[in-house]
């Protein structure tokens, strides 16, 4: 297969490098495709062949991968030819991705920022015109604190204490079958959409057991939300505790349960925080579960047992959909409120992550 | 595993079963609260789905249509309510489907690019910029589809009429080109974009060195690398990425529901305005809906339910198959 490869082609007599390397374009040869690439759609520009921003970049885009694909199919062939193709378009899926990530950001600080202001993160909406401008989104920084704060209370003892069963827990038969069953369940539960675990809660909980539509019940929705991403981050962070540790401590005759929570459980702790840092970011953001089981308020609601609470998800959407200038303002200002929350738990469990994790044995 | 090992209680005079099993009492309640919360889990997923029926069935004894080829939704009609979820399933499986056409190579090639081509220090950056993406809220995504990405697309909806309109679903009757499905499709692709990159990547970086290395020392290109050597040890991991990714766009709620000028009906031209999915329309028309209302949203969250569950299944099916996969994570 390989040896007709070997054999040099008698008719011409390439200089041994290409011989052996090939014939391989410049290393500058990229940069000028596609510097003939902007300069040609330009062109078209000026002669209103193509028009818009957009336009003129895509034309040179094309431009770029025609100048560079059929400058190399003719000087190094189809192989390169194709290879370089494929590096084009994996370089441009990553720009495809990094583009709206900066846009959503730029949006919502540029459009947010203009109604920050003390008034605004003091106050309720209590009173004032959906309509006008004013107002606030206090109430809903409570609301959303309080409820994430419950669901944290709820889902995080039951994920670590569940993620130490799959760990610990799973010797004989029997129990590893279950332990195989849960963590089916666990992933499965990942993909269920949080619109149908507000239903659940919904039906559940308010129609059946007549609990009231309070933030306790979106906090139900929001437990269930985060419990399959702490019992995984958990179970994983367990997994990496060295066994020498666990054996140790059972060898010097320290009960099962001790070694866990005196042992394993601190030696993993800076790995759960994190898990459960990545969690609370996850559900802070939720808002169909909410508006199924909490609904609006426009004031401040600091029983979370006792009525409709409002969030900040929720506060948003309300402005958002309401639809007047002043209200929609208001929905940026509180996207980026959110948007600030959410990143500052998900930077502080990178930053644990980093510098306390578990090293891995 | 851990468990191998049994407690060496030489000196205590509590009993120690052969098998290494907790006989102390301290024990035997630490690991019957622990195999209660896993229980728990179990017992969450299996109470879903029965509350959801349960809490289905009256609409659907109601109801004096067909469940399953009635597009309208008028559940609260007196006296024949009439509702059906033939237009949700379509709006849900066309966004879903735009989401994935344009989701699943982009988030391939992001995971490549970081796995392959980046070098180390660049790709954990990418890396942790991609996972921010999943940080972001899907209400902020909505906003953002409707108000930034809109406007944009208005032109590409123009140009698929103009240049691709002999193509049914490309064309455009109503000269109008926001709210549609192939937005909604758009900004569902980007938000599903962190699960398949972030999975994808997990896949090729465990692709062994030593065929790599054992490609590329033959002579093939990068790519040639990346298609022989890299992409067939890496498949299931993509494929199951994928339909992670689709399970979150079936059940994506609140973009959509503030991206689409919800509609119940079937459309085919995927840039006019309108169309619906199982997730918006529950957002939706949860605050208007009365008793009969209610519970034809539930079941229509019944069926969401039903589908994403196969579809995750399926997913997980086939990491757990080949399970080398999970080994080093």
């Amino acid at each position: 297969m390989s040896t007709t490869q070997m054999t040099p082609a008698p008719a011409t007599e390439p200089a041994l490098h290409d011989l052996l390397a090939g014939r391989q374009l410049p290393r500058w040869a990229p940069l000028a495709a596609a510097a003939a690439g902007i300069v040609i759609s330009l062109l078209l520009n000026l002669i209103s062949a193509v028009d818009g921003v957009a336009g003129t970049a895509v034309v040179a885009a094309i431009l770029f991968v025609i100048f560079q694909t059929g400058w190399s199919l003719r000087v190094e062939g189809r192989r390169h030819a194709v290879d370089r193709l494929a590096t084009t378009a994996v370089y441009a899926t990553f720009v495809i991705a990094a583009t709206p990530l900066i846009a959503v950001l730029a949006t919502v600080f540029v459009k947010g920022i203009k109604v920050i202001s003390m008034t605004f993160l003091t106050h309720s909406m209590r009173n004032v015109d959906t309509q006008g401008p004013g107002g606030g989104l206090q109430h809903a920084i409570v609301g959303t604190f309080q409820q994430v704060g419950l669901a944290a209370l709820m889902g995080v003892p039951l994920g670590i204490l569940a993620a130490i069963y799959l760990v610990e827990y799973t010797a004989d038969a029997k129990s590893s079958r279950l332990a195989r069953a849960i963590g089916f369940v666990v992933d499965v539960m990942t993909g269920v959409p949080s619109v149908i675990v507000g239903l659940f809660v919904y039906s559940a909980f308010i129609l059946t057991l007549g609990l009231p539509r309070s933030g306790f019940a979106a906090a139900i929705a929001l437990a269930i939300l985060m419990l399959p991403v702490v019992v995984r981050s958990t179970e994983e962070m367990l997994r990496i505790v060295p066994r020498e540790l666990r054996e140790a401590s059972l060898a010097l005759g320290i009960p099962r349960w001790r070694t866990i929570t005196k042992i394993v459980l601190p030696t993993a702790l800076a790995g759960i925080i994190t898990g459960v840092m990545l969690a609370i970011a996850r559900i802070a953001g939720e808002t169909a579960p909410l508006l199924l089981t909490t609904f609006l308020s426009q004031s401040f609601n600091y029983n979370a047992f006792k009525g409709p609470q409002a969030a900040l998800p929720t506060f948003i959407w309300d402005q958002f959909t309401s639809g007047t200038q002043a209200s929609q303002d208001r929905a940026w200002g509180g996207a980026l409120v959110l948007i600030t929350i959410v990143m500052l738990f998900y930077a502080g469990a990178r930053l644990i992550a980093r510098f306390t994790g578990v090293k891995k044995f | 595993m851990s468990t191998t090992v049994e407690p060496a209680t030489a000196g205590t005079a509590e009993p120690i079963s052969i098998h290494g099993q907790a006989v102390r009492r301290g024990d035997r309640i630490f690991r019957g609260v622990s195999l209660f919360a896993g229980i728990t889990i179990l017992v969450i997923i299996g109470a879903i789905g029965i509350f959801l029926i349960w809490r289905a069935i009256p609409s659907l004894q109601a109801n004096t249509a067909n469940f399953f080829t009635t597009s309208a939704w008028f559940p609260d009609q007196t006296p024949n309510p009439v509702f059906g979820i033939a237009a949700l399933t379509f709006g849900t499986l066309f966004t879903a489907a735009i989401a994935m056409v344009l989701g699943v190579p982009v988030g391939i090639g992001i995971a490549l690019f970081i796995a392959q081509y980046a070098d180390r220090r660049l790709a954990s950056t990418l890396g942790f910029v991609t996972d921010l993406l999943a940080a972001v809220p899907s209400i902020i995504f909505g906003m953002w589809g409707l108000s930034f990405l809109t406007p944009h697309m208005e032109g590409l909806g123009q140009w698929l009429n103009d240049y691709l309109g002999f193509i049914p679903i490309f064309r455009n009757d109503l000269n109008q080109y926001s709210k549609s499905i192939l937005i909604a499709g758009v900004v569902l692709a980007i938000m599903v974009l962190p699960t398949i990159s972030a999975l994808s990547r997990e896949v090729l970086t465990q692709v062994p060195r030593s065929t790599i290395e054992a490609s590329l020392a033959l002579g093939a290109t990068r790519w040639e690398m990346v298609r022989q050597a890299m992409f067939p040890f890496a498949r299931p991991g993509m494929i199951s990425a994928a339909m992670l990714g689709l399970g979150r766009a079936l059940g994506e709620t609140i973009a959509v529901a503030l991206i689409l000028s919800a509609s119940n009906v079937i459309n085919w031209h995927i840039t006019e305005p309108g169309g619906n999915t199982f997730a918006a329309n529950i957002a939706l028309k949860w605050n208007e809906a009365g008793p009969i209302g209610l519970s034809a949203l539930i079941a229509s969250g019944l069926v969401l339910f039903a589908i994403t569950l196969v579809v995750n299944t399926i997913a997980r099916g086939i990491i757990a198959r080949h399970a080398e996969f999970r080994e080093s994570s």
